[in-house]
């Protein structure tokens, strides 16, 4: 059994789902459906959160094995197993997970008002894929988790999105399936090499530096795709502007993550001397990523879209922190991912609280909000200096090691992904001039009224973390220093055998 | 004589003219007491097949053991969900005769026998009692002139077929000496150097079955056979008749002929390939969502016939797992397109289900169920399908049937959405008419199986060993 007694990854999974099946059968009349079906969303998902509170306190932060495991016979014959755990590379993402579940649901609470049954289930079906995919310990789970993703995706975006979301929701689903199709190749080779999908198993593998670069590319193409990583971002800005506010905040919030976790997942561990081969290429991509999507954010007149290129150039951030392949460059990638969780999902929240009372996401139908606005404006400018990473906000300890971290690789390097933050400060002190400031002429934005209870609540946990995660990150940090350096010297060990074997 | 080995033909068989007489008989309209019966001689039939000894009987001719089992279970399962796809259908368009669902049955005896066949005798026994009974009810609604047109595409293209399979097997039997399997296997397996002719039977044998399957170049009949026969028909024709005829050409690939691997393997490459690139491009354009499914079942079709041209155990037990997967998400799949109705009148279109999400959610997700599985998406069943089959040719080295196969599945999942976007979408033109029972008994039934097939699979995947094991040994 595991640290907590119970199956709790198990529980964690799969309960969200039970809570969709009993959403399946509330009846009655439509109003009374929507009203109980927000409810039970609402338990549901702050019940799954308390429990997987019990991971941040015991999950034990010294050591680099996964824990809290579950394994279970699945399909014997076939070598795949039922097999969950976490280490501390994914225990985080875990609840970040399980955290900005319950805050889209109450961002939704009256945005959506069509269909309210339909979408609480697709936003714990949601939940589900998005757990099970970071605590799954075998690749054919892992697969499953992360293309089931777009199914409650496809119909979040496709349902209750703007106007082109039919469009929209086309480009991420075929885009994101393309690529995962691709990895499910490399899944399948590596399966029949090692008779066994389980990832511990997986890590004994040796494989000849000629596969690694094919399997690398295959799980490229996944994983590049999900990060978004440029050139095949342009799904991203399109799923974001059409999403509805929640879907903005879980696709930022954690659906990003997932390529990048993939990569610290299997491409590093598993394909050692690609990773280092292909170093150099993906610096190129990310380095391109952060300054030319940080000009095109410049550009953009729609505040959601702004907010999604700037999301493409904090990734870039973080798949330079992690083919750095040092200490500092991985910390920072992984705190770079939870932070960029926290803010650019508050900021998502942020255009929806106006968009909700306006009705429009374009920059130049805003102006003076800050008036009549003051705590939202406050709320605005916090996240806004998250995003441009000020010290003392959660932007700041990811960005900052991960350029020490490339530093050591490669300064010129560190040098254009350090751009990347005095642009970032620009487009987005910008962003909030032309929103919050300027003049307050519109006669519908002087008549806004400023957060109610429910919007104090939305944004309270997101304030927390982000000023936390600021200010002390070692509460963060402390519990992925295992994994990681383990992570690095398993990286290191692989490259010195082939340096010798190469001799 | 072990002739008890044939009980589940014979009884079929028996229940068949039993019914027939039912149907002529009395003097009133029988036909719902026929259905009824023929149903429960299907779901007998199915017992009789899983309590079935296993051996030879009639010198050779037949031949019972796991993988007759398997795929026999399957094509009964499939005619009987046939049967009750068709009950509210045919009252409705006033086709309720009892003819049809005893020509089902037939054409059931037929498939049986096809898979238990030994001898190219047997099986071309078996084909032509399933065709004539396909011929016939695909020009059931014989006042319309698209199933009439239909029926008469498929018999003539279907007797082109039969024709090239009893001039296949003339060839077989003139070089090989015999048409029983064993014997032509050893014929194969002792002379150095295949004689030419023989591998020139093969292929019009196997041209013969491609027909039956509709894989890639003999594809040309299905959308508009499809399109023509009445919907329950082609739901038919679509799930139990195929599971028959891949059994088949399995059974005969990797039987008598299983030392010629070599040169069927080139065969079903290409028409796997085909089928599946065929079945991904050319399902884009359709609006009508019968020829839709015409296409799609091309392109599944394709992939099950990755499991064959791997040739590997693995890959014939992936075959089975995907055709087993196949058969229950296209009658799901199916029930939804014979429940279209409004106002009475059948309808076609993909546009037709517009707004169902709203006017029959139950039936929406069922269907979204139905085509998420269908493009490959996990968890639900038509992923492990694709994956085992996939992983198949992995293992056995064909990677280009591999990365096509996952190209052709990422271009398919377009017009899978496409379904899904216009149920849930697109503004609705009105509600669908109420579904009858039998539909949503069936819907829920699949949808369960589809949904649930990563909790359970075991049981599916020890059968297909089991069956595997019997063929290949």
């Amino acid at each position: 059994m595991n640290a907590a007694g119970f199956p709790l990854l198990s529980l964690l999974t799969f309960l969200p789902l039970v809570g969709a099946g009993i959403l399946m059968f509330i009846r009655g009349e439509e109003a009374v459906v929507a009203s109980n079906a927000r409810w039970t969303a609402l338990w549901t998902s702050l019940v799954v959160f308390g429990l997987s509170l019990i991971l941040w306190f015991s999950f034990d932060k010294t050591s680099a094995d996964f824990q809290f495991v579950e394994q279970a016979v699945w399909m014997p014959d076939f070598g795949l197993g039922y097999h969950l755990g976490v280490d501390g590379i994914s225990v985080l993402f875990v609840l970040l997970s399980t955290l900005l579940t319950p805050v889209c649901i109450l961002a939704s609470w009256e945005a959506v008002q069509t269909r309210v049954r339909e979408y609480m289930i697709a936003f714990l079906v949601l939940e589900a894929m998005m757990v099970g995919m970071f605590v799954s310990l075998d690749m054919l789970m892992f697969y499953i988790f992360f293309e089931g993703v777009l199914i409650p995706m496809f119909l979040i975006i496709g349902v209750w999105g703007g106007a082109r979301r039919v469009y929209a929701a086309y480009k991420l689903f075929l885009y994101t399936l393309l690529g995962s199709l691709m990895m499910l190749l490399a899944i399948l080779t590596l399966w029949y090499m090692a008779g066994s999908t389980s990832i511990p198993d997986l890590m004994q593998l040796r494989i000849a530096p000629d596969l690694q670069i094919w399997l690398f590319l295959a799980f490229f193409a996944s994983f590049a795709v999900k990060v978004p990583m440029w050139p095949v971002h342009t799904w991203l800005p399109d799923a974001h502007v059409e999403a509805p506010t929640a879907g903005s905040i879980i696709l930022a919030g954690v659906l990003l993550k997932m390529g990048a976790y993939g990569f610290l997942r299997f491409s590093l561990p598993l394909l050692p001397q690609a990773t280092e081969w292909f170093a150099p290429f993906i610096f190129a991509l990310s380095v391109i990523a952060v300054i030319y999507t940080s000009l095109v954010a410049l550009a953009q007149e729609d505040m959601k879209k702004l907010i999604a290129y700037s999301s493409v150039a904090h990734m870039g951030i973080v798949t330079l922190g992690i083919f750095s392949l040092n200490h500092q460059g991985l910390s920072g990638a992984i705190f770079q991912m939870l932070s960029h969780g926290v803010v650019a999902g508050a900021l998502f929240l942020c255009v929806g609280v106006v968009y909700d009372r306006v009705h429009s996401r374009e920059i130049a139908r805003y102006g003076g909000v800050a008036k009549v606005m003051p705590v939202y404006a406050g709320l605005f400018m916090l996240f806004t200096m998250g995003s441009v990473a000020l010290p003392g906000t959660a932007g700041f300890p990811g960005e900052f090691l991960v350029i020490v971290g490339i530093w050591q690789v490669n300064p010129w390097v560190a040098l254009l992904g350090a751009t990347g933050m005095v642009l970032g400060a620009s487009y987005m002190l910008w962003l909030y001039r032309r929103v919050l400031f300027s003049k307050l002429t519109k006669p519908d934005i002087k008549a806004l009224l400023d957060l109610s209870p429910r919007e104090y609540v939305t944004f309270a946990p997101l304030v927390v973390l982000t000023l936390w995660m600021g200010i002390y990150p070692s509460s963060f940090l402390s519990f992925f220093e295992a994994s990681v350096t383990a992570l690095v010297t398993r990286h290191e060990a692989a490259m010195t055998v082939s340096r010798l074997a190469g001799m | 004589m072990n002739w008890t080995l044939i009980m589940p033909e014979l009884a079929l068989s028996l229940a068949g003219l039993l019914a027939l007489l039912g149907g002529v008989i009395p003097k009133r309209d029988t036909s719902y007491g026929v259905n009824m019966a023929v149903f429960g001689a299907l779901l007998l039939a199915g017992v009789l097949v899983l309590a079935q000894p296993e051996g030879t009987a009639y010198s050779g001719q037949y031949v019972s053991d796991a993988f007759t089992k398997f795929t026999k279970v399957l094509v009964v399962a499939g005619a009987a969900l046939g049967v009750l796809l068709a009950l509210d259908w045919n009252v409705k368009e006033g086709l309720a005769k009892f003819e049809y669902p005893v020509l089902l049955l037939f054409s059931t005896v037929g498939m049986m026998i096809m898979l238990s066949a030994n001898d190219l005798i047997a099986l071309y026994i078996g084909l032509e009692l399933l065709s004539l009974s396909l011929y016939v009810v695909a020009a059931f609604n014989r006042d319309s002139g698209r199933s009439s047109e239909a029926g008469l595409k498929y018999f003539v293209l279907g007797a082109l077929s039969s024709g090239l399979l009893l001039y296949g097997s003339s060839l077989v039997y003139g070089f090989a000496g015999s048409t029983n399997f064993d014997r032509i296997a050893d014929a194969v397996g002792t002379t150095d150097g295949t004689p030419f002719g023989l591998v020139v039977g093969l292929v019009f044998v196997l041209a013969a079955l491609a027909f039956k399957i509709s894989a890639v170049p003999f594809h040309m009949w299905t959308p508009d056979v499809y399109e023509g026969a009445p919907t329950p028909v082609t739901a038919f024709f679509a799930a139990a008749p195929k599971v028959a005829a891949i059994g088949l050409l399995t059974r005969v690939a990797a039987g008598p002929f299983g030392d010629l691997a070599a040169q069927w393997q080139q065969v079903i490459i290409l028409c796997s390939l085909g089928s599946m690139i065929l079945g991904a491009l050319a399902a884009i354009g359709q609006r009508n969502i019968k020829r839709l499914m015409a296409y799609s079942s091309i392109g599944h079709v394709g992939y099950a016939l990755m499991g064959l041209a791997v040739g590997s155990e693995l890959g014939v037990r992936a075959l089975l797992l995907y055709m087993a997967i196949y058969v229950f998400t296209t009658v799901g799949t199916f029930a939804v397109l014979v429940a279209m109705r409004r106002d009475g009148r059948a309808l076609e279109g993909v546009d037709d289900l517009a707004g169902l999400g709203r006017t029959d959610p139950a039936m929406a997700l069922a269907m979204t169920v139905f085509m998420f599985s269908m493009a490959g998406i996990p968890p639900l069943a038509g992923f492990f399908g694709k994956y085992f089959v996939i992983g198949a040719a992995i293992q056995g080295g064909y990677v280009t049937l591999a990365v096509v196969g996952v190209l052709a599945s990422a271009v398919s999942a377009y017009y899978y959405l496409r379904v899904i976007k216009v149920m849930y979408f697109d503004a609705g033109l009105g509600a669908l008419d109420a579904r009858p029972a039998s539909i949503s008994v069936i819907l829920a039934g699949t949808g369960l199986f589809t949904v649930f097939f990563f909790a359970f699979p075991a049981p599916f995947l020890a059968a297909a060993q089991a069956a595997v094991a019997a063929l290949i040994g």
